[in-house]
């Protein structure tokens, strides 16, 4: 599976992207695969303050709805309305296109998330 | 979110059957006879009713319409596959099942129930007639065990029931291109007409064919000892492939059985839900005078109408699907609770069954259900998502 390394991963496999003051969040490769084709989401609404760990967003497949946790506290800047259209862009790029929303985090440095290699090592088992 | 996705799923399943999270396959779980076929075709494996079985192979859409285009083969070994043989046979399931055993003809099949007292469902199986002192059943994973053990307290030297789990292979062939494939490896042999079953010989082994199925399509259910099985799963997915066919797991299973509306044992059906309140009512048999397990509920709920009925409900695009264990309101009251619901591949909506008190609203009536404390609209509608096929 793939597990980019500029990325920061929860172990309920979301990933997050620093870039400069915000923060794009997604599911991971691993998570899209489990999930397979992913039919419906839900996302938040800009402005909403979130905390760690909080279920903030739903994606749905055939099989299942699965929450998606907040992997960092903060308040939503946008969401990935394309997803709307077109949910399976999850399925075919977990990592680009197919991000779920961007956050301004609340503390600059992160805590409790894994590191590339560190989230690939949880997935062995 | 991946766990807790595939614990939904589990639920979404069989919630009374297996309510494990992914991560307890340390429980006992047995292999599938044709676990190796599997595992050539890098099939995703998850645990159900004791068993580890493909979820899906190449993705649950792809599965689902091959099967509704071309078609799909299902591993069905851990369905329990039941004979019952001996002169005092037939009055013995007489006894025991809703469904009228007396009905059928040699070759013959049909739909039945096992009830309880109660006249809720133990299980839900097909009977077929094979001779006069020969009977075949075919009964959930989930209850196999449990089934025979009831069978064979009524057994007499007259009368014996066989058939463990795991001792058999079984698979089902589906969608229009079926009958093609299956022609093809039995070599122009003559197949059996709907709800009807036969003996072949195939790989020098004694197999029976029958054509019924759970998706809603043209198809068979081919049942053999193990080593033949895993011979037919490889001449079926061998001579299908130019044919569009693919393996399919019990993820397309179950969409494709609910666009066909038929009912999930644990889900549409329980020891607390009767036939006739799933609206399957035409399958309980009162025309005869032999007493069976619930008969006088069975009859007061068949005249004088059943506190609930299943209806079929109809979500739109764009919108959340229903899923097993969501409230339905009408107005501002909650009339009942989703049983099945999956967003149909085919349709492009979310479809559902779900259970209601009765008076029920009419097809076509506005009802709502609630999705993560929002409520969805949805329309009645029959409970066959698809045209018949």
């Amino acid at each position: 599976m793939n597990t980019p390394n500029d990325l920061l991963y929860a172990k309920s496999h979301e990933w997050l992207r620093i870039e400069k003051d915000s923060g794009t969040v997604g599911i991971t490769d691993h998570a899209q695969s489990a999930l397979s084709d992913v039919v419906f989401v839900e996302l938040p609404k800009s402005g909403r303050v979130v905390k760690q760990g909080e279920v903030i967003a739903t994606v749905e497949s055939v099989k299942a709805a699965s929450d998606i946790y907040a992997p960092v506290g903060g308040t939503i800047l946008e969401s990935n309305e394309t997803l709307t259209s077109d949910p399976g862009l999850i399925n075919r790029e977990p990592y680009g296109q197919g991000w779920l929303f961007r956050l301004k985090p609340e503390s600059p440095k992160p805590t409790g998330l894994l590191s590339s290699s560190d989230y690939a090592a949880t997935l062995t088992h | 979110m991946f766990y807790l996705g595939w614990k939904r799923f589990a639920r979404t399943l069989t919630p009374v059957l297996l309510d494990l999270p992914f991560e307890t396959m340390l429980a006992p779980i047995s292999e599938s006879p044709l676990a190796s076929c599997h595992a050539a075709l890098s099939a995703r494996m998850i645990p159900f009713a004791g068993w580890n079985l493909p979820v899906e192979y190449s993705g649950l859409l792809a599965e689902h319409k091959a099967t509704r285009q071309a078609a799909g083969l299902f591993d069905i070994s851990h369905m329990g596959q039941i004979r019952a043989k001996g002169k005092d046979t037939l009055s013995c399931l007489e006894s025991i099942l809703a469904n009228d055993p007396a009905k059928l003809k040699d070759g013959e099949g049909h739909y039945s129930f096992i009830t309880n007292e109660q006249g809720g469902v133990i299980d839900d199986l097909l009977v077929y007639r094979l001779s006069p002192d020969d009977f075949f059943l075919v009964v959930n994973a989930s209850r196999h065990s449990e089934i025979l053990q009831l069978l064979k307290k009524h057994e007499t030297p007259r009368v014996r029931f066989s058939g463990n789990p795991g001792t058999a292979a079984g698979m089902a062939l589906q969608g229009p291109q079926a009958s093609v494939i299956l022609n093809q490896i039995l070599q122009g042999a003559h197949l059996p007409p709907r709800n009807h079953i036969a003996k072949f010989t195939l790989f020098g082994a004694s197999i029976l064919i029958a054509t019924t199925g759970y998706t809603g399509e043209n198809g068979y259910e081919i049942f053999s000892d193990i080593p033949t099985g895993l011979k037919i799963w490889s001449a079926l997915v061998e001579a299908g492939k130019p044919l569009g066919l693919l393996p399919c797991g019990l993820g397309s299973r179950d969409s494709l059985r609910l666009e066909a509306g038929l009912p999930l044992n644990g889900q549409d059906l329980s020891p607390e839900i009767s036939p006739i309140e799933a609206g399957l009512g035409m399958f309980v048999d009162l025309n005869r005078p032999r007493p069976f397990p619930g008969r006088p509920i069975l009859e007061k709920q068949k005249k004088s109408g059943s506190p609930r009925i299943c209806i079929g409900l109809q979500g739109q695009p764009g919108q959340p699907p229903p899923r097993h264990g969501y409230p339905v309101f009408q107005g501002d009251k909650q009339i009942g609770v989703i049983t099945s619901g999956v967003p149909s591949p085919t349709l492009g909506h979310g479809i559902a069954l779900a259970l209601v008190t009765t008076p029920s609203p009419a097809c076509g009536q506005d009802l709502e259900f609630e999705v993560r404390g929002r409520r969805v609209p949805a329309k009645v509608s029959p409970r066959r998502f698809l045209p018949k096929k």
